[in-house]
This record gives structure tokens, C-alpha cells and sequence, in this order.
């Protein structure tokens, strides 16, 4: 059997992301609809060892340099379709999808289709579905003619499909030899500065507002937004009241966010506070004011008390 | 007539040849330094910028703004400076002394030039003419000049002390010399402060021995009955008679003390141009040239350029400004920057510049200048106007609330040079980064929402009488919303409102949808004078789609704009504000609102009352409301700025120790009112942000005054039904 | 050195979108075209660099809405040189593949070090400019680019990873960078240099005749999600069943 599908693991740091489950758990879909093969492409060993069940064939690719060089990878990624021949390439639109989807596409003369959040197969051809315009619009488009690659927004598809525990066909391919041609060296991997928060560049934001009553109970939230890795934001009274520093105000007079998820505890939702995540993807509020108009801007919302709420959440996340 | 004695007395004190010709030597000398410092500052007023039109001299006619240009009439100025109105306006005590002593001194010194006539022309000339010498200085006339000028030496003397006093022993924030802006390398204004005092104490000083002199010589004389006319010089040689000074006691001492009163007086004079003691010209003549039209309708750029980066971008009148101002620091005290605790004062501002331009200018003032351990700001030779002179965050903490030219007693007028300073930052790209996006969203959408122009009139949504187009349909008012009361959520309702109450009243408006722009008021006074064009360009071609006798706007800032600036730009309709249009329908009759019985206070927007001086049209609504009206102590011309205007409302104010718009609230809290009224959106906005930071949301509510017309009326129709 | 930016105009994503009556694309005879905001970006970037290094920095960009002010507002910020490529519908949608093809035929007569442009635009359907411009023009290219290091003959970029990472590498000029954020916030141009440049200024004009349009992805249907409806879904429970529920929300996004 030939591989129909394969999903390229955006495995930049070792640590391999939930994004690649999602696209297993659909690569299998598709492939089982192609009745060919799944193939997952990672850089260097697997690791977890026992969990790309879902895959028919493993190729993990040796000798790259530790850390990210984009021409480093296109031309490793290069190697490996061009062995491996597939039908569809499935990547997320990471860096590593943004770097690389269009370039491997027009290398391989394939279409290709990007923000993709479902794709189904329709006789012998792909219908897929991608988010434009900031999500204002939906584009369906046919893909008859093959290679394709489809650049998959994270969150799309279920992640527990693809997390079957089992030992895929290894195959190990040496780009080791023709890194030296690539146009380019990775230099390193710098772990993100905690120091200086910068509220505008992360996916998911804890923030908290005059609710909150006092400095000592910020902590409070503070201690959920570290568990879940996210930046602390609030309105502008916390600010004013010195409870937090200035870069970490939302609003008007404060940053403009669009994180992809962003959490409002004991914030009132005034305009200008709105003015300045109001075009956040989820926004989801805790407010104990069933009329406060946050909710009216909210995904979801919820009346809990935030002090009730927010240890729960802290809980739930570390646990 | 028989003449037994002839009523004069020596000039000279009865000097020798020689002691006149050191006093002339003197003299000249003294004249000589005092004219070069004079020329030296006219010449510097001269090196100034011609705005365009030369306006600056010349009152042009002022029929396009009338009530607000506040240009008078020569004079109505002279009366403004004789009777020291601006000085005594917002400070009663101080002002009458002042008064006393401008008064004292200008007959002191009509005194001396009478005495001057008489002796050095009339009485040379006689001599050179007809070998003999005349003199009007006896008889009638000398009785009559020492009684009358000894009531100005008095004036002066009254006067005098009372400001001495002052400067001494008061405490206020006028007086106190802390800087608001606080240079890094520290600074020092001890100098200042000498400079003042070698001001004040000096004129004492003068007066006081001149008076002396005045008792010594009659004393000497030995009291002939004639000098009773001469009656403070009079009554101070008995009291020296008591003191034990007899009469040949009081010729000596006199010989020696007149030449310490004419050294001083001679120091004093050359001293003038070289000193605060300047402003005793500059000053009325600034009063006499000013146009406080310019802060209502800021002038273009100089030609050619964005704004002012030089020395030789300022007027002559801004120049003569700076050398006007005498400290008085009401400005100071009462500019809501200054009191939020932000690096701007007004007088810091102008002081600034006055030292930049003389250091510039190679214009030296003795005292009366900051002294800087490191050299910086205005005090080093190398720096920029706009960034080091003064700083950048200086200029964008103004507000443009105009609460400092409405004080200033000199009429300076702050906010017109700032706004040109402004301009420079904006042409360098230097702001905020939130005023920057703002900025940017009215370039492209045409609101500082950023929202799509489409979305204007989307406050009209759930009326259930659909609004005119203005563009489609003839009406009388067009009615100009501004980006607030159009996007604003919790102002869209007031909106509506407003709307309600005008159809209910069968008022004929409409509105232009999509094509009204943000009018430009607050674009201009950041700086972004390109963009405040463009807006005006959009505007009038939006007017010129459309069919209308009148506009209204909701906005005060609109409502400056359009009313001041857009005339020069062709718009020839008159301009209300809604609270004008409440008005107009309540005492037409329109409609008969119940009585509310509310206490309430109300505060003044700056754009609304200092600008456009409507202090009562909103104040005759509420009371028409039935409704008992609490002044704030700051209210009228006074009142005190919100802190949204000029711009500010799009940058960052996170670092004011206090918001004006809290310190505001405040001011209101201890009234006793249920209701503090506005008729502005920005101050809706700003204000119902400061109840609930002072916390109390639930005791003091914040109404527009539409909704309070509307709770009266609304009310009168259910009765009707 | 010698930088290009490329820059496009695109739909304003304040406005109403509303689809054309085959339902294929967006009504484009009514909405309002704006420079897309991470061009911008690459375009402050490139005058960064200018300030730094000392670059000539040459904006291109297709023929499309109001174009002529996005290549007016550069000039006015700094631009050295600003060229509109002629030769495609202004008024139809232009595809990445297509749009990196005609600026690789404008690139072949252009010597260059590095072209900036943004990460990526609200509509390419077909993936994102970068790639595929380095890719024809085979030269080393990067994108979600948030820090660009110059020097002679090799460029220090260095890239968001996701979750905070940052990768760092060196690439062979000339290369071609997608652009995520500046090391400022893009400069303000004031409308009155805009104006100044609108009246000195030039656009120089060159046309692109592509031979060989290759096979564009067909969209069958463009159309607007179903609305959630107005005001937020209401999580009901105890404050354990609902922190389960919003941790699964944010789950679901990938976060977490
Ligand atoms: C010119 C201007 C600029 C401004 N700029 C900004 C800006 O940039 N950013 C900004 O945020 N604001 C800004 N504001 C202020 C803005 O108007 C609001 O005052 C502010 O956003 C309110 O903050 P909040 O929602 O935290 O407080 P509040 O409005 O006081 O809301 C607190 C909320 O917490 C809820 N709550 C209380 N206890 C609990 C609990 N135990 N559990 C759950 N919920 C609880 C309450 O029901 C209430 O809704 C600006 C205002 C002005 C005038
Ligand atoms: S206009 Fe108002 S804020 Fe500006 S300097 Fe004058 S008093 Fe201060
Ligand atoms: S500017 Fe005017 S109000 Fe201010 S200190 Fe000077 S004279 Fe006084």
C-alpha cells in the first residue's frame, strides 16, 4: 500500500503539540478514505515512544540540527514526500505550517489550501473547509487533483481520535548529508522571557477586574493564569489601583488583544474595556452580575462567584 | 493778588550745580540702559513670525464668531487695563491691590514728568528764549499737585504693602515656584524668587523714602502753613517731630536720603527691561493686541511648515506674551494637569520659553531665571524646541481645557502655542501609541472607534420612528452627533433619547448616516492638522449633499469646531448645541415639562462654556426642570475640566496621580445632590468611570441633561394620555 | 542593502463583508480596501532596518482598491521607491500563488537582499505569501517572523515558535521574510506628508504579463458562519462542573 496521508509533527522542541493528534486522529479519516496509508514525519526519535498508533508508517527524519531553520526543514520535509509520495499532506498552521505549506505545495506543484478546519472526503475528491476573514467567512473549495496540503487551524478536529497507543512501521530517513547545501543554520531555541509580559502575543489570557476587591486576592488569579501558562491581564481599575502594572491593561487606553481564548473574571465589560478584546475567538466571563454586558460580547459566561470559581479552575488545570 | 510767600519748593532738595549735573549724568545713563533694553526687546518682538494676514495687529472683523472672539475694541482694552479687570476677575483682594499701586505709580510717575516738564523744558527753554526763567511749579498749581499726587504715593504705598505682605506670608499654590515638570538634574528657582522680591521690596522701598523725603524737607523748612496741602509729607515731618527729628536734624538727613531715593528710583528704571518689572509694559500691551480668538479657532502652521520647531516659528504676540507674564501662577493653580499631578503647568510653560527665547536671544535677565545644575531644557544651548525644551509628555498632558487664558490676567494664550508644538510631534510620528491608533481609525473609518463608517447610525436601531435623512429630504436642524453619542454604547441610549424628545416635539432634523465624519476639534488640537483638513474637506462636501437651515451637535467639541473653524473652511449656517434646542423647545412651549424636584448640580464642559461662554441656556433648562440647582465652588468660566479634551481621552493617562475627572467628582460629592448633569458625551463617559472610582455610583448618579428633560417630559405626556 | 516590502490592499475587516451573487467571493464593489495591518508591520521593519543599517527600502504591490494611498502613505513614512504592478483585475480576488508569481516576474529584474512582507492576510485561501515566494524564487524565506538582524550576506531572524518559543537561525541573503511583528509599532504617517507625497511623489508602474497562470484552488461556496446567536452561552452547575466545562472549551482551541 502506498501512504495517501501524511501529517508532519510540528515537533520543533522534542515535545510533540496537540495539534498533532488532531491531525492523526483526521489523517486516518481520510486515509482510510483514500484506503491507503497514514504516515506521521518527525524530526529526530519519537518521543512519547507508544502513542502514533494511529499512523501506519513512522518516518522520523535523522541528523537535523537541533533547533528550527525553515529551508532546513523544507528541505528534509522535501525528502520525505518525495519518498513517501503522498496524497494529502496535513500540517497546522503553526510557524512550521506557515513556513513551509506554501513553499512544499509549489515545490510539489500541489494545491494548497490554509486556515482549514474540516475536510471530508466527497467521492474521490477532498472538500475542505477553511475559516477567512478572521473567521467573518467560510470558503468551501474542492480539491480534485493531488498533492494537496491543507494547513489546519489548531482546535479543528478532536485530539483524543489520534492518540492511539501503538508502534507504527519505523522508517528513517538521513537528511544529515544534504543540510549542508540548506541556505540557512539554526542558531537556538530561546525559552520565552517571562519578564516582560507582552499581553498582545499570547493565544490564551487570564484577566481580572475590579471584582477581584484587593491586590492580596490578584494573587488569586494569578496563580490560575500561571498554571495555565497565560499571561495575567485586567481593566484598568486594577491598573489604577497599582494591583497590577500598566503593560498588562486591556482596553482603550490600555493594549488591544485578539488572543485566541480570553478569560474575564469581575470585569464589568464597559466599552472601553470592550474596545479592546471585544475580537478575542472565545471570550469566556464569570461575573456574578447576570446583567453585566460583558455577557453580551461573551461566548460563554457563567455567574459564579469568581472566588468560587477561580481555585477550582487552578485546581483542575495543575491537577 | 498779593503773595506773601510764594507757595513752590527747590527742586533738587536744593542741590548744588554739581549734584545736578551727577543726577543728569545719572540720568542719561540710566535712560541709556533702559532704552537698549527696550529696543533689544522690541527688536526680538520684531524678529517674530508674521502669521499670514498680520491678524495679530490688525482686528479684523470678527462678525464669524461673535460672542466668543472676546476681540475688543481699542478701547474697551484701555478700560480693561486702567481698571485691571483681568487681574481683579478671578481674585478680588489681589486685584485691588494691584490696582492701587498701577494707579499709585502712574501718578508718581506723572508726578515726576510734570516736575520734569516744568523744570528741565519749560524752564531751559524760557531761559534759552528770553534770559529769564518760568515756572508753573508754585502758587494754586503746587498745592494742588502735592495734594493730589500725594493720594497716589499713598495709593501706591497701600498697594505695595498689601502684595508685599502676600508674597511673604501666603501660602497658596499660585506662589509656590515647585516646577511641574522636574528636570533631571534638579533645578533651582531661588533666583525667582529674589527676582520678586527685589521687585516688590524695591517699589517699597522707593515709596517709602520718597515719602520720608517729603516730611524731612518740610520739616527742615520748618513747617510753612502752605505745605499743609502737602499733606502726607505734612503729617510724616510732625510724626518725625515726635520722633525728635528737628528741623536742622531733618536737612541733614534729607541731603543724604534724597540721593538714596533717586539712586533707587534711577536703578529702578534702568532695571525694567532687564527684570519681571518688564511686564509693567509688556503686559498691557499684550492686553491691548490680544485675540483670544486663536484658542477658539487655532491659527494654520507657519508657511511651509507642520508646526513650530524654532525660535523664529513664534509671533510677535506669543513672543510679547512670554515677556508679559508676571508669575502669578493663577494658571498654574488652576490647570487640571497641573492639579492630576502631570509634568504640564502653564506657567512653567511660558516661563520656559521666555527663558529659552532670551538665552536664544542673548537677552540677559538679571534675576528672575531657573538655574540648573546640569544645564538642560530651556537653560542648554543645544537642545530642541520640541522634545527638550519643553518635553513631549508636557505637551501631550493639556487638555486644552482654556482654564488657564480664561485666568491668565495678562492674556497669554497657552493653548494655541501648544497646539503648534504639538504639531511637530505628531509630523515626528511621536505619540501615543493609543492616540496613534485613534488618529488612524478617523483617517480610514472616519470615527476614533475604528468602527465602519456604515455603523454611524446604528444607534437608531429600536427607535420606533425612523430618522430623516438629511441628504434625501429638506430639514431645518442637522444634526451633527460625533463619534461618542454615535458609537459609545451606553451614550447610543442617550442618543435615542434625544431623538425621542425632538421628534415628540415635532422638531424637524435629520441626520447624515454614513457620511458624517469626526468633525476634527480634538484631531486639531493633537496636532494633526493634515487630518483635521481632510475631516473638514469630508464634512462640507457631506453638508453640501445635504439640505438644511441649522445644525446642532451633541458633542461641545463639535460644537467648537463647527461653529469657530469650519467658517473659515465656507460652512455659513448657524450651529447650536442640544442643550440650546432644549432650551429653544421649552420656552417656545413646546413642550411643558412636569417639575422634578431633583437637587442636582451641573458642570460646565469646557467647549460648551469657556469656550463658547453658554453658561446659562443649560442652566435655565434645569431650572425649567424644576430642578434646584448646587453650584460647584468651579463652575461658569471656572469650571474645571473632565480631562478627555484636546486628545487626551485617546492617550494614556495612567500616569496622573489623580484623574481631573475624580478630583472633579469630589469637588461634587460633598453637595448633596442626586444628580450631576452633563451635556457633554466625553464628560458621560469620564464621569460615570470617576463615580465608581470614588465609589460612589449609587449616591451620585450622572445624568445628561437630555435625560433629565426627557424624565420631565416623558412624564407630562402619560398625564396627557 | 537593499530591501523590498511587499504590500497589498485588502478588505476592510471593520466592515460588513458581504458575498457576490455566485456566492464565490466577497462583494468587493462596496467594501472599503485597506493595506493589511501585518504588511505594515514589515514595512515598519524594512525602515527600522533603513534607520539602522542604511537600506533603500522599495515597496511593491499589486494592482488593487486604493492602492495608490497605501504606496503615497509609505513614501510619506520613508519609502525610497514605490512601484504598483499593473496587469491583473484590481477588482477580483488574486490568489497567493498568483500574486507570488507576478511579484517573482517583477523580482527577476530587481536585485535585492531581503523582501519583507506580512505573515499573512485574512484571504489566502492558498497559504501564505512567504513560502511561496521564496519557493519560486528559490531563495531561503521564513515567516512568523518577530525579529530581523541584518548584516553583509546573512540575516539573523528570529521566529515565535508557539507557546512563547523563540527560534532562532541565520539565513543566506537574499531571502524572503514574513513579517509578525516590528520591533515597533508601525510609525504614523501624518496625512499632510501623505498629501506632500501624493503631490511629489511617483508611483512607477510596471506591468506583469504572467504566461502560465497556474490551477487556482476553486471556491465552490463563500458564505457566513451560522451566528451563535447574541449574548453568551450560559455554563450552569457547580463551580466544579463549569471549570471542567471552560477548561474543555479552552482545550478544544489547543491552549492549555
Ligand atoms: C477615557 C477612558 C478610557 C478608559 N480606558 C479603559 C481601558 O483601557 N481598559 C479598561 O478596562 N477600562 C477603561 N476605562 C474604564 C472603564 O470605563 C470601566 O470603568 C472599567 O473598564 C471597569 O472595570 P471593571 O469591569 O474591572 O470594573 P467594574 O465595572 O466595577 O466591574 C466589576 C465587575 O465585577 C463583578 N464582580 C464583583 N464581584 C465579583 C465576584 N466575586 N465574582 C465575579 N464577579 C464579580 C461585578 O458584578 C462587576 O460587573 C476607561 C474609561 C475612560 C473614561
Ligand atoms: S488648557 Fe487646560 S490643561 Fe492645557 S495648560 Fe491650560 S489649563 Fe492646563
Ligand atoms: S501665564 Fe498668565 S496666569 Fe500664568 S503665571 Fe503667567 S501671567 Fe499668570
Amino acid at each position: 500500500m502506498s501512504v495517501d496521508v501524511l501529517v508532519i509533527a510540528e515537533a520543533v522542541a522534542g515535545e510533540v503539540p496537540d495539534v498533532t493528534y488532531e491531525l492523526l486522529g483526521k489523517g486516518r479519516e481520510l486515509s482510510d478514505g483514500f484506503s491507503g496509508e497514514l504516515a506521521l514525519v518527525l524530526a529526530g526519535e519519537p518521543s512519547p515512544q507508544n502513542l502514533f498508533g494511529a499512523a501506519d508508517v513512522l518516518y522520523s527524519m535523522s541528523g537535523m540540527e537541533a533547533g528550527y531553520c525553515a529551508p532546513q526543514w523544507e528541505m528534509s520535509l522535501g525528502e520525505v514526500i518525495r519518498s513517501a509520495h503522498p496524497k494529502v499532506v496535513l500540517v497546522s498552521t503553526g510557524t512550521v505550517g506557515i513556513d513551509l505549506a506554501g513553499a512544499l505545495a509549489t515545490q510539489f506543484d500541489g494545491v494548497l489550501a490554509s486556515y482549514v478546519i474540516d475536510a471530508v472526503m466527497e467521492g474521490g475528491s477532498l472538500v475542505v473547509t477553511s475559516q477567512l476573514y478572521g473567521g467573518k467567512l467560510l470558503s468551501e473549495v474542492e480539491i480534485d487533483s493531488f498533492p494537496a496540503v491543507l494547513s489546519v487551524v489548531p482546535g479543528s478536529f478532536a485530539s483524543d481520535v489520534g492518540r492511539v497507543v501503538g508502534e507504527p512501521r519505523r522508517e528513517v530517513i538521513d537528511v544529515g548529508g544534504s543540510l549542508s547545501s540548506a541556505k540557512g543554520i539554526a542558531i537556538e531555541l530561546r525559552e520565552p522571557d517571562s519578564s516582560g509580559v507582552d499581553i498582545t502575543a499570547a493565544p490564551l489570557l487570564v484577566s481580572v477586574g475590579r471584582g477581584i476587591g484587593s491586590k492580596e486576592n490578584v494573587e488569586l488569579v494569578a496563580e490560575l493564569a500561571e498554571a495555565m501558562k497565560a499571561p495575567l491581564s485586567a481593566s484598568r481599575p486594577v491598573i489604577d489601583q497599582g494591583w497590577l502594572p500598566k503593560p498588562h491593561q486591556v482596553g482603550k487606553s490600555g493594549k488591544k488583544v485578539k488572543p485566541t481564548v480570553y478569560l474575564a473574571f469581575g470585569i464589568s465589560g464597559a466599552p472601553e474595556h470592550l474596545e479592546g478584546m471585544r475580537s478575542a475567538d472565545v471570550i469566556i466571563a464569570c461575573n456574578t452580575d447576570a446583567k453585566a454586558p460583558i455577557f453580551e460580547v461573551a461566548h460563554y459566561g457563567t455567574t459564579l462567584d469568581l472566588f468560587d470559581l477561580v481555585p477550582e479552575l487552578t485546581d483542575q488545570v495543575g491537577g | 493778588m498779593l503773595v506773601g510767600v510764594l507757595e513752590t519748593r527747590k527742586i533738587f532738595g536744593g542741590e548744588t550745580e554739581t549734584a545736578k549735573m551727577v543726577f543728569y549724568l545719572l540720568a542719561v545713563v540710566v535712560l541709556a540702559i533702559f532704552f537698549t533694553g527696550l529696543v533689544k526687546r522690541v527688536i526680538e518682538y520684531n524678529h517674530g513670525r508674521r502669521p499670514a494676514s498680520f491678524s495679530w495687529l490688525r482686528r479684523r472683523d470678527a462678525r464669524d464668531i461673535p460672542e466668543v472672539s472676546e476681540r475688543p475694541k481699542f478701547a474697551s482694552s484701555l478700560v480693561t487695563i486702567a481698571a485691571n479687570k483681568t487681574v481683579t476677575k478671578s481674585r478680588k483682594k489681589v486685584g485691588i491691590s494691584h490696582l492701587l499701586l498701577f494707579w499709585g505709580f502712574i501718578g508718581l510717575f506723572l508726578a515726576t514728568s510734570i516736575l520734569s516738564l516744568d523744570y528741565d523744558i519749560l524752564g531751559n527753554a524760557s531761559r534759552f528764549i528770553t534770559g529769564h526763567t518760568y515756572s508753573f511749579f508754585q502758587g494754586p498749581f503746587y498745592l494742588g499737585y502735592n495734594a493730589v499726587f500725594d493720594l497716589a504715593g499713598l495709593a501706591a504705598l497701600v498697594g505695595t504693602v498689601l502684595l508685599v505682605y502676600r508674597r511673604w506670608f501666603s501660602r497658596e499654590i499660585q506662589l509656590d515656584y515647585t516646577r511641574a515638570q522636574r528636570p533631571e538634574g534638579g533645578y533651582s528657582r531661588a533666583k525667582i524668587v529674589i527676582g520678586d522680591q527685589v521687585f516688590v521690596v524695591g517699589l517699597l522701598l522707593i515709596l517709602i523714602t520718597g515719602i520720608l523725603i517729603q516730611g524731612l524737607r518740610i520739616d527742615g523748612e520748618g513747617f510753612p502753613s502752605f505745605e499743609r496741602w502737602t499733606w502726607l509729607g505734612y503729617l510724616v515731618g510732625k510724626g518725625l517731630v515726635t520722633l525728635g527729628v528737628g528741623s536742622a536734624g531733618a536737612r541733614a538727613i534729607h541731603a543724604w536720603l534724597w540721593w538714596v531715593h533717586v539712586g533707587m528710583a534711577l536703578a529702578f528704571v534702568a532695571y525694567i527691561p532687564w527684570s519681571k518689572a518688564w511686564h509693567m509694559l509688556a503686559s498691557p500691551t499684550n492686553l491691548a493686541v490680544r485675540d483670544l480668538a486663536t484658542t477658539r479657532r487655532i491659527p494654520a502652521p507657519p508657511e511651509g511648515k507642520t508646526g513650530y520647531d524654532s525660535i523664529d516659528d513664534f509671533t510677535p504676540r506669543e513672543l510679547l506674551g512670554f515677556d508679559s507674564c508676571t508669575k502669578c501662577g493663577r494658571c498654574h493653580a488652576v490647570c487640571p494637569a497641573r492639579t492630576a499631578g502631570a509634568p504640564l503647568s502653564p506657567r512653567d510653560f511660558i516661563l520656559d520659553l521666555r527663558q529659552w527665547v532670551d538665552r536664544s536671544r542673548h537677552i540677559p535677565l538679571l534675576l528672575d531665571t531657573e538655574t540648573r545644575p546640569v544645564a538642560s531644557g530651556p537653560l542648554a544651548g543645544d537642545g530642541q524646541l520640541v522634545g527638550d525644551v519643553i518635553v513631549d509628555k508636557t505637551l501631550w498632558s493639556c487638555t486644552t481645557c482654556m482654564a488657564c487664558v480664561e485666568i491668565c490676567p495678562v492674556g497669554i494664550e497657552h493653548v494655541p502655542t501648544i497646539v503648534q508644538l504639538r504639531r511637530s510631534l505628531v509630523d515626528r510620528g511621536e505619540m501615543d501609541p493609543t492616540l496613534q491608533s485613534a488618529l488612524q481609525n478617523i483617517a480610514t473609518q472616519g470615527n476614533s472607534f475604528g468602527k465602519s463608517a456604515r455603523m454611524r447610525a446604528r444607534w437608531t436601531k429600536g427607535l420606533d420612528f425612523p430618522i430623516v435623512d438629511a441628504r434625501k429630504e429638506h430639514v431645518e436642524y442637522l444634526w451633527f452627533l460625533g463619534d461618542f453619542a454615535s458609537f459609545d454604547e451606553r451614550l447610543m441610549s442617550i442618543s435615542q433619547t434625544l431623538a425621542k424628545v425632538l421628534n415628540a416635539s415635532g422638531v424637524s432634523f435629520g441626520i447624515l448616516f454614513d457620511d458624517e465624519r469626526n468633525a476634527g476639534n480634538d484631531v486639531r488640537r493633537v496636532g494633526e492638522e493634515g487630518l483635521f483638513e481632510m475631516l473638514v474637506e469630508q464634512n462640507m462636501e457631506a453638508f453640501s449633499k445635504a439640505s438644511f437651515d441649522k445644525i446642532f451637535t451633541t458633542d461641545p467639541h463639535t460644537f467648537n469646531t463647527l461653529r469657530n473653524e469650519y467658517p473659515s473652511f465656507g460652512l455659513d449656517k448657524p450651529v447650536l448645541h442640544y442643550s440650546e434646542l432644549l432650551a429653544i423647545l421649552m420656552f417656545t412651549e413646546e413642550v411643558a415639562p412636569r417639575s422634578l424636584g431633583r437637587r442636582v448640580t451641573y458642570h460646565d464642559p469646557c467647549y460648551l462654556g469657556r469656550y463658547n461662554r453658554i453658561f446659562d441656556t443649560p442652566r435655565a433648562v434645569i431650572a425649567g426642570l424644576g430642578c434646584d440647582l448646587v453650584e460647584m465652588p468651579r463652575h461658569g468660566a471656572n469650571s474645571f475640566c473632565c480631562g478627555a479634551g484636546g486628545g487626551r481621552i485617546w492617550m494614556d493617562d495612567s500616569y496622573l496621580e489623580e484623574r481631573p475627572s475624580v478630583n472633579r467628582i469630589k469637588e461634587a460629592q460633598g453637595l448633596g445632590v442626586d444628580y450631576f448633569v452633563v451635556a457633554c458625551p466625553k464628560d458621560y463617559a469620564m464621569f460615570s468611570d470617576a463615580v465608581k472610582t470614588v465609589g460612589i455610583e449609587d449616591s451620585l448618579k450622572v445624568i445628561d441633561i437630555v435625560e433629565l428633560f426627557a424624565e420631565a417630559t416623558e412624564a407630562t405626556e402619560l398625564v396627557d394620555v | 542593502m537593499r530591501i523590498v516590502v511587499a504590500m497589498r490592499q485588502l478588505a476592510d475587516l471593520v466592515e460588513e463583508l458581504e458575498v457576490n451573487d455566485e456566492g464565490t467571493d466577497i462583494d468587493r464593489e462596496f467594501v472599503k480596501f485597506v493595506s493589511n495591518e501585518w504588511d505594515e508591520a514589515a514595512l515598519e521593519e524594512a525602515l527600522t532596518l533603513k534607520d539602522e543599517l542604511g537600506a533603500t527600502v522599495t515597496v511593491v504591490a499589486l494592482d488593487e482598491p486604493d492602492v495608490d494611498q497605501t504606496l503615497y502613505a509609505a513614501l510619506a513614512k520613508g519609502a525610497d521607491r514605490v512601484v504598483k504592478l499593473t496587469g491583473n483585475d484590481p477588482d477580483t480576488w488574486v490568489r497567493s500563488r498568483e500574486r507570488a508569481q507576478r511579484l517573482a516576474s517583477f523580482l527577476a529584474g530587481e536585485s535585492f537582499d531581503l523582501l519583507l512582507t506580512g505573515v499573512q492576510a485574512a484571504d489566502d485561501l492558498d497559504g501564505q505569501l512567504a513560502g511561496i515566494l521564496g519557493s519560486l524564487l528559490e531563495v531561503p524565506h521564513a515567516a512568523v517572523v518577530v525579529g530581523v538582524e541584518g548584516s553583509d550576506s546573512k540575516v539573523r531572524v528570529i521566529q515565535e515558535m508557539g507557546g512563547g518559543l523563540l527560534g532562532v537561525s541565520e539565513l543566506d541573503l537574499p531571502a524572503v521574510l514574513g513579517i509578525q511583528a516590528a520591533k515597533q509599532t508601525p510609525r504614523y504617517a501624518p496625512i499632510s506628508r501623505i498629501r506632500q507625497a501624493m503631490q511629489t511623489g511617483e508611483i512607477s508602474e510596471h506591468e506583469v504579463e504572467l504566461s502560465d497562470a497556474s490551477a487556482q484552488v476553486k471556491v465552490r461556496r463563500l458564505y457566513p458562519p451560522e451566528s451563535t446567536g447574541a449574548g453568551a452561552t450560559m455554563l450552569k452547575g457547580s463551580p466544579k462542573e463549569v471549570a471542567a466545562e471552560i477548561i474543555e472549551i479552552i482545550k478544544s482551541k489547543g491552549l492549555v
